[in-house]
C-alpha cells in the first residue's frame, strides 16, 4: 500500500520517487463544501515547508493551501482548474493539487502517517 | 462568542436532526448548510423551493393611530402610504445621514404594523424607536414568535396547497393564514431574487409547521450559507457589509426607498445629509462587479482604476451558482461608477480584471 502523510492542516503527501505529490483530505474537502474555484502555483516556484502556494475557494471562503515540504513545483493538476469539483468528488486521486521536487526526500519521514493524522482529527 | 452563549431559535432541534452544520451568526447558532450543501441548495431554490429558518430576526408590532406617523419620523419610506395587507422595504436612518438598519414594515389594518429588522440589529433598532414613540403609540416585540422563508418558483405553489389564499397574494401582499390550525402571517416576499413567502409562526409550534412544510414535494431546507449566495446574486444589500451606520442611502443606490413625498418633507431622521448627498451626487456608489476571470473576490478586496490608483472596496463577493462565475458588489468613486468600465480587484496582492455590471446579477423572478 502507498504511503501516505498527512499535515495538521489537512493536506495529503504521497511519494513518487523523490517527486511528492499533494492535495487535500477527504476531511478538508468536507469542512469546505462545495469547491469552486482552485489557483495553483506554476512549475518551477520553489517553495518553503509550509509556505502557502494554493488556493481552494467554495462558495462562500477561500482557503491557503500549504506545501507540506520544501522543493520545486514541477506540475500542477489542470484538472481541477478546470473542474474544481473533482477536489470534492475524489479529494485523495484525480483531485490533486501540485507536485513537488523535494529537496530532501528524508523530509517526508517528519510527516504524520494515517494512524497519528486519523487519531489528529479525532481532537477536533 | 462560545457554543454555550448562543442563543437558539425554535427550530434549534430540527436543524441539528436534518444534519445542519451550526455556526454562530448574529448571536444565534444558525444553520449554515445542511448535507446537501451550498451549492445544491442556491441551485434548489432557483428551480424548486428552498425553506430558511430566519427566526433570528427580530419581530415586532407598532400599534396606534400614530405608529405610521411615528416610524415615518425614523425612516423615510413611504410608510404612511401603504394599503392594509401590503409591506414595504425601508431603512431607519440616523442624524448624520447613516443606515441604523434595513427593515421590512408592513399595514396590518387596524393601526398595526408588523416590522421585521436584521438579528444583528435588533437590540439597537427597538430601543431607538421605543425611545422616539410619541404618546399613543406602542412598540410590541414578538421574541415568541419564529420566522421561515420559503423561496423558490414553487413556494407558493407549496403553500397553496395548505393555505389556498396565498396563491392570489401579490408581490409584497400579506395574508393571515391558518397552517396545521394555527394562525401564522405570511408575505409574499423574501432575499433571494426568487418569488416565495416569508411566514412568521408561534415559535412553540414552529417545529411541526416547519416539518409540514418540508414534507411538501419539492421543499429542500436551505441554510445561511445559501441566503448569502442568492441575494448576492439578487443584487440585495447585507447590513453590516453593503450598508451600514456609515452609508447614506444615496451613494448605497437606495435613493429609490425614498419617494417623492418623503423627499419633499424632508421631515424624516438625517434628512438634511441625505437631502443634500441626492442633490450634490454622492463621491461614491454602491455598483455590482463582475470579475472577468473565475477568482472569486471577497469583501474588503480593494477596487483599483488602471492606472493603479485605490478607487474603492469590496463589501459583498463570492461565486454565484446560478451565475456559473464570481460576481460581487462594493463602493467606488462616482466617476469610476459607469456599468461597463474596466475596472481591477486586487485578490492576493494581483491585480485582476472586472467590470462594474448591473445588478441584478440573476433576473429577479418577483410575481408582478
Amino acid at each position: 500500500m502507498t504511503d501516505i502523510r498527512y499535515t495538521e492542516d489537512h493536506e495529503w503527501v504521497r511519494l513518487d520517487d523523490d517527486i511528492a505529490i499533494i492535495g487535500i483530505t477527504d476531511h478538508a474537502q468536507e469542512q469546505l463544501g462545495d469547491v469552486v474555484f482552485v489557483e495553483l502555483p506554476e512549475d518551477g516556484r520553489e517553495v518553503a515547508e509550509m509556505e502557502a502556494c494554493a488556493v481552494v475557494e467554495s462558495v462562500k471562503a477561500a482557503s491557503d493551501v500549504f506545501s507540506p515540504l520544501a522543493g520545486t513545483v514541477v506540475e500542477s493538476n489542470q484538472m481541477i482548474v478546470e473542474d474544481p469539483a473533482l477536489v470534492n468528488g475524489d479529494p485523495m486521486g484525480g483531485g490533486w493539487f501540485f507536485k513537488i521536487e523535494l529537496d530532501d526526500v528524508a523530509d517526508f519521514e517528519k510527516l504524520m502517517d494515517e494512524a497519528a493524522y486519523t487519531a489528529f482529527l479525532e481532537t477536533l | 462568542m462560545s457554543e454555550e452563549t448562543l442563543l437558539t431559535t425554535p427550530l434549534d432541534a430540527l436543524h441539528r436532526s436534518l444534519g445542519a452544520r451550526m455556526v454562530p451568526f448574529a448571536g444565534y447558532a444558525m444553520p449554515v448548510q445542511y448535507p446537501a450543501g451550498v451549492l445544491a441548495e442556491h441551485v434548489h431554490c432557483r428551480s424548486q423551493a428552498a425553506l430558511f429558518d430566519v427566526s433570528h430576526m427580530g419581530q415586532a408590532y407598532l400599534i396606534g393611530a400614530n405608529a405610521a406617523a411615528a416610524l415615518e419620523a425614523l425612516a423615510p419610506g413611504d410608510i404612511a402610504g401603504l394599503a392594509p395587507m401590503r409591506q414595504r422595504y425601508s431603512l431607519l436612518t440616523m442624524a448624520h445621514g447613516g443606515i441604523l438598519d434595513d427593515f421590512m414594515v408592513a399595514n396590518l389594518g387596524g393601526d398595526r404594523w408588523f416590522m421585521v429588522v436584521n438579528a444583528g440589529r435588533k437590540h439597537v433598532d427597538f430601543p431607538h424607536i421605543a425611545a422616539n414613540l410619541p404618546a399613543g403609540v406602542a412598540l410590541e416585540l414578538l421574541p415568541d414568535r419564529a420566522l421561515v422563508a420559503l423561496q423558490g418558483p414553487l413556494a407558493v405553489k407549496v403553500l397553496a396547497a395548505l393555505a389556498p389564499e396565498v396563491a392570489a397574494l401579490p408581490f409584497m401582499g400579506l395574508a393571515e393564514i391558518t397552517l396545521d390550525g394555527i394562525p401564522c402571517l405570511a408575505s409574499r416576499s423574501g432575499y433571494t431574487g426568487e418569488d416565495g413567502l416569508e411566514i412568521s409562526i408561534p415559535g412553540d409550534r414552529a417545529e411541526a409547521i416547519t416539518q409540514l412544510l418540508l414534507a411538501q414535494p419539492g421543499v429542500m431546507p436551505a441554510g445561511l450559507g445559501a441566503r448569502d449566495s442568492l441575494r448576492l446574486e439578487a443584487g440585495l444589500c447585507l447590513y453590516g457589509h453593503d450598508i451600514d451606520d456609515t452609508t447614506n442611502p444615496i451613494e448605497a443606490a437606495l435613493a429609490w426607498t425614498i419617494p417623492k413625498r418623503r423627499r419633499a418633507e424632508a421631515n424624516f431622521l438625517g434628512a438634511a445629509p441625505i437631502l443634500a448627498m441626492l442633490a450634490d451626487k454622492p463621491s461614491r456608489r454602491r455598483v455590482g462587479i463582475l470579475p472577468t476571470g473565475r477568482a472569486p473576490a471577497r469583501e474588503g478586496t480593494e477596487i483599483v482604476a488602471p492606472d493603479s490608483s485605490v478607487i474603492g472596496k469590496i463589501t459583498s463577493g463570492g461565486y454565484g451558482p446560478s451565475l456559473g462565475g464570481p460576481c460581487a458588489m462594493g463602493y467606488v468613486r462616482a466617476d469610476f461608477a459607469a456599468i461597463g468600465t474596466d475596472i481591477a480587484l486586487l485578490v492576493r496582492g494581483k491585480p485582476l480584471p472586472a467590470k462594474i455590471a448591473a445588478m441584478p446579477f440573476v433576473p429577479h423572478s418577483y410575481i408582478r
